[in-house]
């Protein structure tokens, strides 16, 4: 059997392939993600600093910014908008809580045609699950960690 | 080497396009037939405005040559979904026997091999050769949800959204006159970001043996165009010519016609819908109008699935040729 997948000439081919790859612009990728997801903060501590105005303690008023973000998110990933900031933003809109937010309503939005149970409902975490999956298994992890040395 | 099947009878008659919106505020976009205003195109579903592009690509090129479903002895299309699920709930409206084919982003030079084939092997006498694919329906089956905000790699191609047809038959504008099937061909590529890297080995194996079984050169074409190669692709092709020492200077991409710069679709077009409506839409005209006199249109597949990339397999690819020629006033 021909094997070309593996002959001398494949790997030639192979690494061809890699001097050919476009090249990223790792600075400017940063920059920007640096200015959105600073912005998506920023913006965070300004509801964060209105909820305090009114007497919220700081831990309250923080649950309350991290809803309101998501809900901020999960509007703009509806109308269309979220994935046009990301397309520029990259991690800088991916890693915030938004990002969370945005991964959550697009499979759902994606899947609505296939049913609210198994389209929409099912669906839903296909992104985010092994996000959950695995912060919580590092969350149990670090946590026993901590009980044992301190 | 494989035959490559030389033709006298068959004739490409007529050609239809329908495309979507991003690809009709491209550089070819006024010489689509239709360009659906947006993606979802009236439906509930990308898969169904996918299926509506489809036939009406397919009615829309029977109308403006004037026949009936009668006239047809066999429809051959394909599309990029599972089951293909475009072409065959398409063929449901349509009284005509079908067969549904899959080659990837190839499709549409194998459903027109194939069906020049049964043609001039006197078997039949008309046939509809057709592909879709819709760049929703591809993003759900291949990568992420639309609206996920994900920055694309620079190597990805955009997979249009277009559907096209052509009518195969007896007489016409221009003939197909040559065929070579691809091989399916496997370097190892396993990145299912740059398609491109992976195809252009199975581009340039059918290319090479089309060539060496009709003794001919590159530059006896006009035009050599690829399906969906894009600029990595391209770039890639490029090195395996100029490795046996074949000019190149006639090469293009369909995928590269597609969109411009501006557009942010990174390597270009992909899809089946790329080298069929790029055919129906631009190079069925120039052969008509005698700006070229012979195509040769490979259009090239990456015949991976889900399943197979999550399981870090290698993509193979494929290719096939045909060769259309204008056909002389005398």
């Amino acid at each position: 059997m021909l094997r070309e997948r593996e002959s001398p000439q494949a790997k030639r081919y192979a690494r061809l392939v890699e001097q050919e790859k476009p090249r990223v612009d790792v600075g400017g990728n940063v920059l920007k993600a640096f200015v959105v997801g600073g912005t998506i903060c920023l913006i965070g501590e300004v509801i964060k600093t209105y909820l305090m105005s009114f007497g919220l303690s700081g831990e309250v008023a923080g649950v309350w910014t991290s809803i309101a973000l998501v809900f901020l998110s999960a509007l703009l990933t509806g109308l269309g908008i979220y994935d046009e900031i990301a397309r520029f933003g990259g991690a800088g809109s991916a890693i915030p809580i938004t990002g969370f937010s945005n991964s959550v309503v697009a499979p759902a939005m994606e899947f609505r045609s296939e049913g609210a149970i198994l389209g929409l409902a099912a669906r839903m975490f296909v992104i985010a699950g092994p996000v959950i999956v695995y912060g919580l298994v590092s969350a149990t992890v670090f946590g026993l960690i901590r009980s044992v040395l301190f | 080497m494989n035959k490559t099947f030389t033709l006298k009878n068959v004739y490409v008659e007529e050609t239809a396009s329908v495309v979507g919106p991003t690809e009709g505020a491209g550089p070819l976009g006024d010489l689509y037939d239709v360009v659906i205003p947006d993606e979802i195109y009236g439906e509930s579903s990308w898969e169904k405005a996918e299926r509506k592009m489809l036939i009406e690509s397919i009615g829309l090129c029977m109308n403006k040559a004037g026949y009936e479903p009668a006239d047809f002895d066999m429809i051959l299309a394909g599309d990029l979904s599972g089951q293909l699920i475009s072409a065959n709930f398409a063929a449901r409206d349509l009284p005509i026997p079908f067969a549904g084919i899959y080659g990837a982003c190839s499709t549409f030079t194998l459903t027109v091999g194939m069906g020049a084939l049964l043609i001039e092997g006197g078997f039949m006498d008309r046939v509809i050769a057709g592909a879709s694919s819709h760049h929703e329906t591809a993003e759900k089956t291949f990568r992420f949800p639309t609206e996920l905000g994900v920055q694309r790699k620079a190597t990805a191609t955009w997979t249009m959204s277009g559907a096209a047809a052509v009518i195969l038959g007896r007489s016409g504008p221009v003939r197909v006159s040559e065929v070579t099937f691809g091989r399916v061909v496997d370097y190892g590529i396993k990145d299912a970001n740059n398609l491109g890297a992976a195809m252009a080995p199975a581009a340039f194996d059918t290319l090479e043996r089309h060539l060496k079984n009709l003794g001919k050169r590159p530059e006896d074409y006009d035009l050599i165009a690829t399906g969906d190669l894009g600029s990595v692709g391209q770039i890639m092709l490029k090195h395996l010519m100029g490795d046996s020492s074949m000019g190149s200077g006639n090469l293009t991409d369909c995928g590269l016609l597609v969109y411009d710069t501006r557009q942010d679709t990174h390597a270009g077009a992909s899809g089946c819908g790329a080298s069929a409506c790029v055919f129906s839409s631009h190079f069925f005209p120039l052969l008509k109008k005698g700006h070229i006199r012979r195509l040769l249109l490979l259009a090239t597949g990456a015949l991976f699935g889900l399943t197979t990339a999550q399981q870090k397999e290698s993509i193979p690819s494929t290719s096939h040729a045909i060769c259309f020629e204008r056909v002389e006033e005398s």
